[in-house]
């Protein structure tokens, strides 16, 4: 059986708006990706243990509440703890420029405002995760 | 990762996920890994959780895990295994079950593991029989497999567990007297889920009464029929009511199975299962790699232009 790639699609933070997180959920299983998604609200401890038992190949955070730079770090954290560290995050929502620049310093693999195409997030993806 | 069946047996979680990811892809460290684990496979109870979709699976799995993990002092340990359907389109698949299991996502006792069927057909996942021996080996308690949601044909599950849940609800659109014979006939207990909503007692008196028609049917579960009668139950997975009487019915089916031998015979027709399946795909791939060169794409032409039925093409092959 060839691999798949596996992606938890997470929305943290309190907005209850997760129309995003599901086109691109639907995206990445229309390109043939295994989507873990697990709701609205979820705390980073939430998501740090869903990343763990799915045992999943990168994960994308949906934040729309502006509340990116407390929840993204705080994930990252998270995974590095429960030996994840090297996983790959991304995150949709809306981000000023210099929010981006220091979310990528921090080690998220890209981030994406609204409008983005979900066919560049696939390509990325693929990109990031293929088999060296 | 290094060394992955020594981890488990000391109780790490990530080596656990990963090796699931392994048994999944079909990969052979996964497979070595399970060589060395197998012996402590055999002693988790696995509970299957089936039913039409959007009867409350998820909703129930959310309440029933944590119930069973008992009291906090001598806690039980709860894996839950929840199944999916792949696009048959694209091979990929989005699993949401989570979504209503939240409160088992920081529980230190539960592991909830998401898998998509990859093409199998019975409602559960291709691996999904390894992948409760990982699970087995992690050294849960429980195994709870929730399937795809089910209508009549997928009853895979009924090999795999000790004891099979047939979750129905009222209001799903199709009538529940349409009768899903073979989705009833595996189930060792019946919920009637959704018991806030109008219908229900309606819905599990017709059941009952279904059940009683099959069983007299079934002439040959005479025996069973004595001593284990399958209960109809009902719950409301929302509201959090008649979770202690079905843990209760789980516990009564369980001492049944010990009692009447079941048990057992459940535990080897799984691997019964489980080798029997390995051994034709093994069989066939080395038969396919053994034949002549093209002969199978020859054959599987003349059939496809009707110059042979596939019955003389078998004729032409030996084993
Ligand atoms: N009123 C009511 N709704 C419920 C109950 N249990 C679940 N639901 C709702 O029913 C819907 C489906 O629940 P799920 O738990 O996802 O059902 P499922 O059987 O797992 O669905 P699939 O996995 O898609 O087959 C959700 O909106 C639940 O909130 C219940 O006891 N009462
Ligand atoms: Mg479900």
């Amino acid at each position: 059986m060839k691999q798949k790639i596996r992606v938890l699609i997470a929305k943290p933070g309190l907005d209850g708006h997760d129309r995003g997180a599901k086109v691109i959920a639907r995206a990445l299983r229309d390109a043939g990706m295994e989507v873990i998604y697990t709701g609205l609200r979820q705390t980073p401890e939430m998501i740090a243990t869903a990343a763990l038992q799915e045992d999943v190949d990168a994960v994308g955070l949906s934040i729309l509440s502006g509340a990116h730079m407390t929840l993204v770090p705080r994930v990252l954290e998270l995974l590095k703890a429960n030996g994840q560290g090297e996983l790959c995050v991304f995150v949709g929502g809306i981000i000023p420029d210099e929010d981006a620049r220091l979310l990528r310093d921090m080690g998220i693999k890209a981030v994406y405002g609204p409008g983005t195409p979900t066919s560049q997030v696939i390509a990325d993806l693929q990109q990031i995760l293929q088999p060296a | 990762m290094k060394d992955v069946a020594s981890q488990i047996r000391q109780g790490n979680r990530l080596a656990l996920s990963c090796l699931l990811t392994w048994i999944e892809n079909e990969n052979p460290e996964g497979r070595a890994a399970l060589d060395e684990l197998f012996a402590l496979t055999g002693r988790a109870f696995i509970i299957g959780i089936t039913g039409p979709s959007g009867s409350g699976k998820s909703t129930l799995v959310n309440r029933l895990a944590i119930q069973l993990t008992g009291s906090p002092q001598t806690p039980q340990s709860v894996a839950v295994l929840a199944i999916d359907p792949s696009s048959p389109f694209s091979g990929g698949a989005i699993l949401g079950d989570r979504v209503r299991m939240r409160d088992l996502m920081e529980h230190p006792e539960i592991f909830v593991r998401s898998a998509a069927t990859r093409g199998a057909l019975g409602g559960l996942a291709r691996a999904a029989s390894e992948m409760v021996l990982a699970l087995e080996a992690g050294g849960f308690d429980f195994v709870l497999v929730e399937t795809v949601g089910a209508g009549q044909s997928e009853v895979d599950i009924a090999c795999l567990a000790h004891t099979t849940l047939v979750v129905e609800a009222p209001g799903l659109g199709d009538d529940i007297q349409a009768a899903k014979a073979g989705i009833l006939e595996i189930a060792d207990i019946l919920v009637v889920n959704k018991a806030d909503k109008n219908g229900a007692d309606t819905a599990a008196r017709s059941l009952a009464a279904m059940l009683e028609i099959g069983a007299d049917a079934a002439g040959l579960n005479r025996e069973e029929q004595v001593t284990w009668k399958v209960p109809v139950l009902k719950t409301s997975a929302l509201n959090d009511e008649g979770i202690d009487e079905l843990v209760a019915a789980i516990r009564q089916h369980r001492t049944y199975l010990e009692t009447s031998g079941e048990w057992q015979r459940r535990s080897q027709i799984r691997l019964d299962d489980l080798f029997e399946r390995l051994l034709r795909e093994k069989l066939f791939a080395e038969w396919k790699r053994n034949i002549q060169n093209r002969k199978y794409e020859q054959i599987l032409g003349e059939i496809h232009t009707r110059k042979i039925s596939p019955y003389q093409a078998l004729k032409q092959f030996r084993a």
